[in-house]
């Protein structure tokens, strides 16, 4: 028995999902070979996110806090690029922590990422020194507010278990009020919420922060008074890429990204349209 | 290291792009490869996870201080920051007693601890930063000039609708009254002001989903299959 003729318009409501995968895939894996960057519009928030880092007097000591880890690099990874970038630009002293056990390695890729730029391969930074990563310790926000009253009692050793005291970095470092600046780098609980609420409300800390495009709309309501810029998401490293003059893999991603909401934009006004056509048909 | 070795940095790779794809099947239907990808990725993760806890919170918070506070008993001079660990870990002890049926009861104590803890150290920082200071962010002069005395219609709009905004979003969770007449108009401008809210937020993850997608993509590609430099 012949199966009945279906319309145009019953064939879009029965769309295979997977065929929405195959246009997804097609859509970010294309211009990966493409090699392009799309010039994107900066929104209010990294303006203020630059300004605020540009800023930051040379040499001046910051505190970069990396918290995330592997699963949310393709996000967060480009911006910590890009601000270990501005840190080598500006012959920033830099002191770097986790509060999110990866978060340390994290920083260690992304500042050998930034020493591979051929505008920086005759920087000869010198651990100790120049920057110092003290690795990762547990106790979420708690951390923040003995780091409020004592850094090295909460940071007894660095990274690779030397003992801060014997690092020269360390030697003029007493707490959080002998930070210039904060680039805080976060993809959840414990972040940039608890650096705002103890590091920044509490100890007077000027921080910006960069966060997961999931978090960026809980962070939005503290850029003013609280975060001093925020950049969220993959569009905001990209935007951050192109206003410091940093482009890197954000911007490179960025393509397929737009690429992408469009393919998703166009499927939901697909189904939208075959949905009100059925249930007029219907409804007739 | 050893596992610098270009052999193994080969073999990471491939079982790296082999388990994505694993993962990946599951796009296609549920099957056997998937499941298996998965029971690995939750065992691995529970194993990374207790040996992450071990060495990096469990000996530098419990276990070394606590040998070096009972060595200075017999040595001196008596390291008491040392020996009070014993409280944390008589706590975290109790803690475990849940497993066992008849003395689940003291897990009460420590869990107590925790609660009152995090009550007193979030309750003050909550209201501060996230009461108190946004707040004192939203009271705001609607109508903005720039340093020539022009008008910044934008923004003043941009702050006109946060603050319209804001009040008909209080409106939408005063319950002590019926959402009727006038006060039940604004409560329903507030629902819209939430449906933007939400859909600005849902927005946003699937942006965030597409970057993961991206870096696996990319990974597959230059990392694992070198097609892209």
């Amino acid at each position: 028995m012949a199966e009945p003729q279906t319309s145009f318009i019953d064939r879009l409501m029965r769309i295979d999902r997977r065929v929405i995968f195959i246009f997804i895939g097609v859509a970010l894996i294309f211009p990966l070979f493409l090699n392009v960057t799309e010039r994107i519009q900066v929104s209010p928030e990294v303006q203020m996110l630059n300004d605020a880092l540009n800023k930051v007097p040379d040499g001046a000591l910051v505190l970069y806090a990396l918290d995330y880890d592997p699963p949310s690099a393709p996000e967060l990874q480009p911006m910590a690029v890009a601000a270990f970038k501005v840190a080598l630009k500006k012959k920033l002293k830099m002191v770097i922590i986790g509060l999110w056990p990866q978060g340390p390695q994290q920083a260690n890729m992304a500042l050998e990422t930034a020493l591979r730029d051929d505008r920086f391969k005759d920087v000869k930074l010198t651990y100790g020194v120049d920057y110092v990563n003290l690795g990762f310790q547990s106790g979420n926000e708690a951390v923040i507010q003995k780091m409020g009253s004592d850094i090295p009692t909460t940071f007894p050793r660095d990274y690779a278990g030397t003992p801060v005291g014997q690092i020269p970095i360390m030697k003029s470092i007493r707490n959080l009020g002998n930070f210039d600046f904060m680039v805080n780098i976060s993809a959840g609980y414990p972040g940039t919420r608890e650096w705002v609420q103890f590091g920044v409300d509490r100890f007077g800390l000027k921080m910006i922060s960069g966060s997961t495009a999931v978090q960026t709309p809980e962070m939005s309501p503290y850029v003013g008074r609280q975060l001093l810029g925020l950049m969220g998401g993959m569009r905001g490293a990209a935007e951050f890429e192109q206003i410091s003059e940093n482009p890197g893999r954000a911007l490179k991603f960025m393509v397929g990204q737009s690429v992408a909401h469009v393919i998703v934009i166009l499927f939901i006004i697909i189904g939208n349209v075959a949905y009100f056509a059925t249930r007029k048909k219907k409804g007739a | 290291m050893w596992m610098e070795h270009p052999g193994w940095v080969l073999f990471g790779t491939w079982m790296a792009a082999l388990f994505t794809l694993g993962i990946m099947s599951f796009l296609y239907r549920d099957n056997p490869v998937y499941k298996f990808c998965e029971a690995v990725f939750v065992g691995i993760s529970a194993g990374y996870w207790f040996v992450s806890y071990f060495w990096q919170t469990f000996l530098p918070k419990l276990g070394d201080p606590l040998v070096a506070g009972v060595n200075s008993l017999f040595s001196g001079p008596i390291q008491w920051n040392g020996l009070l660990v014993i409280i944390p870990g008589i706590l975290g002890v109790m803690m475990l007693l849940r497993l066992i049926p008849g003395a689940g009861w003291l897990s009460r104590w420590p869990l107590a601890f925790v609660v009152g803890y995090t009550a007193g150290l979030r309750l003050i920082t909550f209201l501060m930063s996230n009461a108190m200071t946004q707040l004192q962010n939203s009271v705001e002069p609607i109508v903005r000039y720039s340093s020539t005395g022009a008008l910044l219609g934008w923004e003043s709009f941009n702050i006109l609708l946060v603050t319209v905004g804001t009040f008909a979003g209080l409106f939408y969770f005063f319950f002590s009254q019926e959402h009727k007449g006038a006060f039940g108009r604004v409560a329903r401008i507030g629902t819209w002001f939430l449906m933007v809210t939400f859909g600005a937020a849902f927005g946003y993850t699937v942006m965030g989903r597409m970057s993961l997608l991206i870096g696996r993509l990319d990974f597959l590609m230059s990392g694992w299959l070198h097609l892209v430099h």
